[in-house]
């Protein structure tokens, strides 16, 4: 398969803070390709350095097969959509729109109609005139999209594009960025924190932490099979037991987390007939805190001094169901559906 | 007693106008009446006329004094001289101005920052006069410039310089080369103030997407960093432009005997007691000013506001 970037050994500090550690990334052209990781975790600097804006202090950056450690941004195939637009105010949305082509001094009416083909694909024929500050949070966000795909980019870097959109819009957007990913076919490099968006849009996902990658995987395997405790805490609801509790309650010698979805709650010793004690284990639990969510209750029991776990419980028609805090239950989870972590 | 104080306050925070109006009302009779009453006062001498008999002023609406100053060729030369001069400042002081107020905007840390601004403002903290005497003997025929000229043996370069017609003279102390620098360096700091609040306004995202979209450096100063600092140049220029279109001190100093608009205007109104012409004189800087702004403004200057 065609490789569209290979980071190799990046790194790259400010003063005293390393922002990179050898960072090594591979991805494939076409790829549908997110790096989560929380603020201040090096994403974004990570994608500064794909982008050309900053020199790695180590390590090459290679596009498409193409050494451009030390190539200004204006000469890579690269385009951004910036985590504030960043649309030029002077400029209308179809001068936004043209600039990459205007500056490349084409002329004629072949330009006008990538800028009118684009404006249709983002839903903004109409407003050609429109300078940004007359446009809604949404409407920039198009218009950066639109500047970014017109000059046919062979990757195309997105920084928290949907960040200061609302909840609904941003649901709206991430099913009409998926879709121009696949009209456009070309490869998507998706900053986020918000490990929802990560996990319904990307084809893979590089988890970042304190500058490092913790784990590239696919959205699937990096949910049920996370390899740390950061990655299993970061990503989607869980609870770790560390190595002192899962050898105190379950003796067991290692951490190890387990999904919300996977617990059962039991109310009594008695109703626990037709499991399986060699499969499960089985804790008691003391609800600290139960919150309706919609489809499910999620309720937080503390097992022991160290330890709290969360439970899914589906309402299923009964929709006033209610744990009361400080109320005793027996919760247990299948053996096979804990994740064992390193640390 | 409280009652009232009470109803009185509750009175004006409902009335905010009424509040606004009360702090507003001295500054606005300053403005309104003292200031711009008389400069208005004066400025209508122009429709009246010196009595070239008795040297009386003539208390009756005509515009024999205007079409004087715009019909006499000496009076034609001395604002051509002065509009010309307060361009090529205003030109120079952005030229020179624009690099000093990007780096401080750009690429300075916040304590480099302070220390320019001080360095900025610093001559503006010692007397006008004291400078402009000083320049006077940097440029002198004795002063510092021809020392280090004669040093270098460079010293056919200056006199060539020099013997330029129009803008040369007998020495730098005398010629409008001298003029112009001294008046370029003089209002400098108005000129970087302005334009590095404007570049400082500008995100540096937009440079960085600037170049993320294929535009190298000087495409990315042309068509981004330049239409958006324009406010900034703008209102320097308009500061370097009618502080120069005004002074009547440096052209006194340095330079030659050719009159410019403010010693004009100091002339008629003192010795010769001519207020009408002053007047009329002072309308030109005006006219100029009104002319400028609203031609930048023709050309989109303030768009990016």
């Amino acid at each position: 398969m065609l490789k569209a970037l290979n980071l190799e050994n990046i790194n790259k500090s400010y003063g005293s803070i390393q922002a990179l550690r050898d960072i090594n990334l591979t991805i494939s052209d076409g790829e549908f390709f997110s790096l989560l990781g929380p603020s201040g975790s090096g994403k974004t600097t990570c994608l500064k350095v794909i982008a050309g804006f900053e020199a790695p202090d180590e390590g090459s950056v290679v596009i498409f097969d193409q050494e451009v450690t030390n190539i200004p941004p204006f000469k890579r195939q690269v385009n951004t959509v910036f985590q504030d637009y960043a649309l030029f105010p002077h400029m209308n949305v179809r001068q936004n729109v043209g600039y990459s082509l205007k500056v490349q001094k084409l002329k004629g009416p072949s330009i006008e109609k990538s800028i009118d083909e684009i404006l249709e694909i983002v839903n903004l024929t109409g407003y050609d005139f429109r300078k940004p500050s007359e446009l809604s949070g949404g409407q920039r966000q198009r218009v950066a999209l639109a500047r970014a795909l017109v000059n046919k980019p062979k990757i195309l870097l997105l920084d928290e594009p949907l960040g200061a959109l609302d909840l609904k819009l941003r649901e709206k957007m991430q099913i009409e960025l998926k879709n121009i990913q696949r009209q456009f076919k070309i490869t998507f490099i998706y900053v986020t924190h918000d490990q929802q968006e990560a996990l319904s849009m990307s084809d893979r996902i590089a988890v970042f932490n304190d500058g490092k990658i913790e784990q590239v995987d696919t959205p699937a395997n990096i949910y049920s099979k996370p390899i740390n405790s950061f990655v299993a805490d970061f990503i989607g609801t869980t609870s770790i037991f560390d190595k002192v509790s899962a050898m105190n309650l379950f003796n067991l010698d290692s951490a190890f987390s387990v999904r919300p979805e996977n617990v059962l709650i039991f109310d009594k010793e008695k109703d626990l007939i037709g499991i399986n004690k060699n499969e499960y284990f089985i804790a008691n639990g003391t609800v600290i805190d139960c919150q309706f969510q919609g489809s499910h209750l999620k309720i937080t029991f503390s097992t022991d001094a160290n330890s709290k776990l969360s439970a899914f419980k589906s309402l299923e028609g009964n929709i006033n169901q209610i744990y009361d805090v400080n109320s005793k239950h027996l919760i247990a989870w299948k053996r096979s559906d804990i994740t064992i972590l390193n640390e | 007693m409280n009652n009232f104080l009470d109803s009185f306050s509750n009175f004006a925070f409902r009335n905010k106008n009424f509040i606004f109006l009360s702090f507003l009302i001295i500054p606005l009779l300053w403005l309104g009446v003292v200031y711009l009453g008389s400069l208005l006062i004066f400025l209508g001498h122009s429709f009246f006329h010196l009595d070239g008999f008795t040297g009386q002023i003539v208390y009756e609406f005509s515009f024999k004094t205007l079409l004087e100053l715009f019909s006499s060729p000496a009076n034609i030369d001395i604002l051509i001289r002065t509009v010309v001069l307060a361009a090529c400042v205003t030109i120079g002081s952005a030229i020179i101005g624009f690099p000093i107020a990007y780096y401080m905007a750009k690429f300075t840390s916040p304590k480099v920052k302070i220390f320019l601004f001080i360095a900025i403002m610093l001559p503006l903290w010692s007397s006008y006069l004291v400078r402009v005497y000083s320049w006077k003997l940097i440029l002198a025929k004795e002063g510092i410039i021809n020392w280090f000229f004669e040093k270098l043996n460079l010293e056919w370069l200056l006199d060539s310089i020099l013997s330029t017609p129009v803008i040369g003279g007998p020495s730098l102390s005398i010629s409008y080369i001298g003029m112009f620098l001294v008046f370029t360096y003089i209002w400098l700091p108005f000129m970087i103030l302005p334009i590095q609040a404007s570049l400082e306004r500008v995100p540096n995202s937009l440079i960085n997407a600037s170049h993320d979209l294929g535009a190298n450096k000087r495409q990315t100063f042309y068509k981004v960093i330049l239409p958006l600092a324009l406010p900034g140049v703008i209102a320097g220029s308009i500061f370097t432009f009618s502080l120069t279109l005004g002074d009547y001190i440096i052209p006194y100093i340095i330079g030659t005997s050719k009159f410019f608009i403010g010693q004009a205007v100091y002339t008629h109104q003192g010795t010769a007691g001519n207020i009408p012409l002053a007047a009329a004189f002072s309308l030109v800087p005006i006219l100029v000013m009104v002319i400028y702004i609203y031609c930048a403004k023709r050309m989109g200057a303030f768009d990016a506001l």
